[in-house]
């Protein structure tokens, strides 16, 4: 029988709601990790009981969880009993050891000067296509860090930092590594996304980074149009069967391209505000794409106080509003860059949770939606597992 | 023996409840504590200092005899009391935060 997990991170703990293929009826698991920040939660394509979490406070700094069986229980990896007690010498307490190779270096500060690289937390786990032991882990400071043992260790890729990293500056919710994506056609391209750096690719698996930000306009923030990076993206999204299509939504801006990076084009169209922080592509339709705008920079909640996801079945510029389902007034949350997601059921499940603690869906596309739970914490990331 | 009460997060991590106890070899320092504590419970490495400098994390704290030692150098001995665990030595989450 068919089933599906939504894996919530929230301010305060994750959460997991599961349901059949059917997605009316749900059952909400958690607080895991209760009083901490979960900032993400995804499971392995390769194994989908192999779940990890990034579980981060002010107090006690970075921890890494994993499941090994679809969330029922968690270890930090390396140090379950078993482990412990095993001859081979496994590494003893390191799954939160996020060190920068080598010189850390600078990069530039808010006031312009060189300020020293800071570790601070992990904010998106991304697992290996292929290899349940295999995963990345994006970094505040903007770093990535990959592990090849289930994540008992982390070793930073620090290419990506030598992509002029002197020139990156944080935004005002800090300079992080928060969008990994891999190829499924290529093992060895990755793109990355970084606030307030731009975007990234890798062609030979992480070892040397570019930027791909051209034709990105940040007129107020970049007085240099053809500034390399220091471009505010706020979430890349790909459809698995076209990796060199990307659609982008920037500070403000929402953004496509279709050779990998080399050139971006706005594709806000009709959007009552371009502004906003996610972007998914549906499961099965590769032009169709979803947005929530938010009404500024200065006022992070939707426009006129009204709920909408929009959707694009053209890739962009020609945008609908979906409201059947969504609160139409006196709604004031915001939705997180990491906080939507879909799912691979015909038809399409879509996904997003938001600062109020609301977690919605969509079990057709986005047509229709209805609220799983309402009250958790602000949710800071919402990934799907659909099972079979 | 000595004794260690940690804050309630850190607890839930090493899966403890209570103190904990720990033989800790002479002279018994900040330093020594925490060693023994992130051998005895590998979890907690990074949480309390940090992985390679060592260093207290900015929001924790070290009481013991009603004295904050958290600014003292991480080799400071500890008061007898603690060393001969008739009084905890204490970690704490500062409260800070807003």
């Amino acid at each position: 029988m068919s089933k599906i997990r939504v894996l919530v991170g929230t301010k305060k703990g994750a959460f997991i709601l599961t349901s059949d293929g059917k997605r009316k009826s749900w059952k909400v698991s958690g607080p895991y990790f209760a009083g901490w920040e979960i900032y993400h939660v995804k499971g392995s394509a390769a194994d989908p009981n192999r779940i990890y979490a990034s579980q981060s406070s002010g107090w006690f700094g970075q921890i890494i969880q994993r499941s090994d069986d679809g969330g029922k229980t968690w270890n930090t990896p390396g140090s379950s009993p078993e482990e412990l007690k095993g001859p081979g010498g496994f590494p003893k307490g390191e799954s939160n050891k996020f060190v920068y190779d080598g010189d850390a270096g600078t990069h530039k500060w808010y006031d312009g000067t060189q300020h020293p690289w800071e570790f601070k937390r992990i904010w998106h786990i991304e697992p290996s296509l292929t290899d349940p032991d295999t995963a990345y882990a994006g970094a505040e400071d903007a770093a990535i860090f990959k592990t090849t043992d289930g994540g008992k260790t982390w070793k930073e890729l620090s290419g990506l930092r030598k992509a002029k990293g002197q020139l990156w500056q944080p935004g005002a919710g800090g300079m992080a590594v928060h969008t990994i994506l891999l190829d499924r056609k290529n093992a060895k391209r990755i793109y990355v996304a970084i606030s307030a750096a731009g975007a990234f690719r890798s062609d030979d698996g992480g070892v040397t980074w570019k930027p791909i930000n051209r034709g990105l306009k940040s007129q107020f923030e970049l007085p240099d149009p053809d500034a390399e990076v220091g471009h505010c993206v706020h979430r890349i999204a790909m459809h698995p069967s076209r990796p060199n299509v990307l659609f982008m939504q920037k500070h403000w801006d929402v953004m496509r391209t279709d050779d990998a990076g080399g050139k971006w084009t706005e594709v806000s169209g009709n959007l009552p505000s371009d502004f906003g922080f996610p972007i998914d592509v549906h499961a099965h339709e590769p032009e169709t794409i979803f947005v929530v705008p938010i009404k500024s920079d200065s006022e992070h909640y939707p426009p006129d106080g009204k709920l909408r996801v929009y959707r694009s079945k053209t890739g962009g510029n020609d945008w609908e509003a979906l409201t059947r389902g969504l609160p139409q007034k006196d709604c004031y949350v915001n939705v997180l860059r990491d906080a939507m997601a879909v799912d691979s059921f015909d038809p399409c499940g879509v996904y997003f949770g938001t600062t109020g603690g609301q977690v919605y869906a969509s079990a057709n596309g986005g047509n229709t939606w209805n609220a799983i739970v309402r009250d958790l914490p602000a949710v800071l990331s919402v990934e799907t597992q659909t099972l079979s | 023996m000595i004794r260690v009460e940690l804050p309630f997060h850190l607890r839930n991590l090493a899966r403890v409840s209570g103190e904990v106890q720990l033989e800790v070899p002479d002279p018994v320092t900040i330093n020594g504590v925490i060693t023994a504590l992130e051998e005895r419970h590998p979890v907690l490495r990074g949480t309390i200092r940090d992985h390679g400098s060592l260093k207290r994390r900015p929001f924790i704290r070290f009481f013991a005899c009603k004295e904050d030692l958290s600014l003292e150098p991480a080799e400071t001995h500890l008061p007898p009391a603690v060393a001969n665990g008739s009084e905890p030595f204490l970690i704490i989450g500062a409260i800070a935060g807003g």
